[in-house]
């Protein structure tokens, strides 16, 4: 009984959803996903520890979500987009669980896109045929 | 006959489709942004389409990861926008075209590209952003959509090479509908981004530009690319611009470029419009 390895699980800082992840994460999606519903997330926000244990999630899988550790959910097999419906719970968007993941604030987080995007403009010069208003 | 008269390709960043619920279109973040939509709606509004086929995929609204399909296809009269759990204003209900639909999958399964048909399909993000990009102006949907869901969510994924060949399956669907219908497929989502992990934040502006200059140019190279490679370049998310490369499957091998627009970052990616049309000569 093994999982595959892959390629990609080289790359470095990344947790790709795949089935590993999935079948271990999947009481935890599961939850996220019943969010999508109002009433549910009145029942979870009511009682975050007993909805937890109504989903089956492990003790920690459980913890992580009270406690809004995001890095420890992708650990535990939580995919990023159901990430965001729990993140929310903590006045969080993705964004800010970006910066999480790596111990930055939120606008450290976003001075690194904008310093890997500087210079853009530039380049579609330099390749031509790009609209510039 | 139906007709294939262009292909279009759009980022669909739920932080666009809050902007737009915000109406801040001319806020300096934004501006530049949605004004190189312009040039794309003014076409639109010139050749008025009678139907979109909307590459995306699910987040998690229509799709939980009990059951995913590699590739879905509405066929339905009707599909709606939903609550994704996070405060995205739901967005009216968009009009299909159930015969059009079916004759597709009739279509794609004979020519081996096996779709699961659904009909029913509540519609995220992925599919409402880039209709509100394109027709938020009207006061009803002016055009018809049909949703073509691409799993990009849940590996293992399908390839760029494979995303191509559907585009291709998919322009002889359209070209045998015995009605006349004018029909733009728009590839969306990407271009470079990461979510998740520490890697989360990275935009890489010479391989997006990259890849738009190869899909237009020389799709063949995007679709000899490895999943895995592109997901090292352009993030675990970056991966859905295999999506584009349906959209350029179903256009000539040459192409004409009407409009070609980069901007970065929007929100926490590389976002990137294109409107296409089958070479002239």
């Amino acid at each position: 009984m093994v999982w595959n390895r892959h390629e990609y699980d080289d790359i470095p800082g990344t947790y790709v959803f795949d089935g590993k992840r999935a079948n271990s994460g999947y009481a935890l999606n599961r939850m996220a996903f019943s969010f999508n519903s109002e009433a549910n997330r009145k029942e979870f926000a009511a009682d975050m520890d007993a909805y937890c244990r109504k989903y089956g999630l492990s003790d920690e899988q459980r913890e992580a979500v009270l406690n809004g550790e995001f890095l420890k959910l992708l650990h535990l097999g939580c995919n990023v987009y159901y990430l965001a419906k729990i993140a929310v719970f903590h006045g969080l968007n993705v964004q800010d669980a970006g910066a999480a993941f790596q111990g930055i604030t939120a606008d450290q987080f976003r001075q690194k896109l904008l310093d890997q995007s500087a210079g853009f403009q530039d380049r579609l010069q330099q390749e031509g045929g790009y609209w510039h208003g | 006959m139906a007709k294939i008269i262009g292909g279009l390709t759009t980022s669909h960043i739920p932080a666009v489709g809050n902007a737009m619920a915000s109406k801040l279109e001319q806020d300096p973040y934004w501006k530049r942004f949605f004004d190189g939509y312009e040039p794309v709606k003014q076409w639109l509004d010139e050749v008025k389409p009678d139907l979109a086929i909307i590459v995306y995929n699910d987040h998690g609204l229509n799709f939980f990861l009990d059951k995913v399909p590699t590739f879905a296809l509405g066929c339905a009269d009707s599909y709606q926008n939903a609550d994704e759990g996070w405060g995205i204003p739901a967005s009216a209900d968009v009009p299909g075209d159930a015969q059009f639909s079916w004759h597709l999958a009739e279509s794609l399964i004979r020519q081996e590209f096996d779709i699961t048909t659904c009909q029913e399909m509540l519609v995220d993000h992925g599919f409402m952003v880039p209709m509100n990009l394109f027709w938020r102006q009207y006061e009803q949907w002016p055009v018809k959509a049909i949703p073509l869901a691409v799993n990009t969510v849940q590996h293992p994924l399908t390839s760029a090479a494979r995303c191509y060949k559907l585009g291709k399956a998919l322009r002889k669907a359209v070209e045998s509908y015995p009605e006349d219908m004018k029909v733009v497929v728009i590839g969306t989502g990407g271009l470079s981004h990461q979510l998740q992990g520490e890697r989360a934040g990275i935009i890489d502006v010479d391989f997006d530009l990259k890849c738009i200059d190869k899909i237009i140019n020389e799709p063949q190279w995007m679709a000899d690319l490895s999943n895995d490679y592109i997901m090292e370049k352009a993030g675990t998310e970056g991966i859905e611009v295999i999506m584009w490369m349906v959209m350029r499957g179903a256009l000539t091998d040459r192409v004409d470029v009407l409009h070609k627009h980069y901007h970065a970052p929007i929100s926490n990616t590389g976002a990137g419009v294109l409107l296409l049309t089958d070479a002239e000569s």
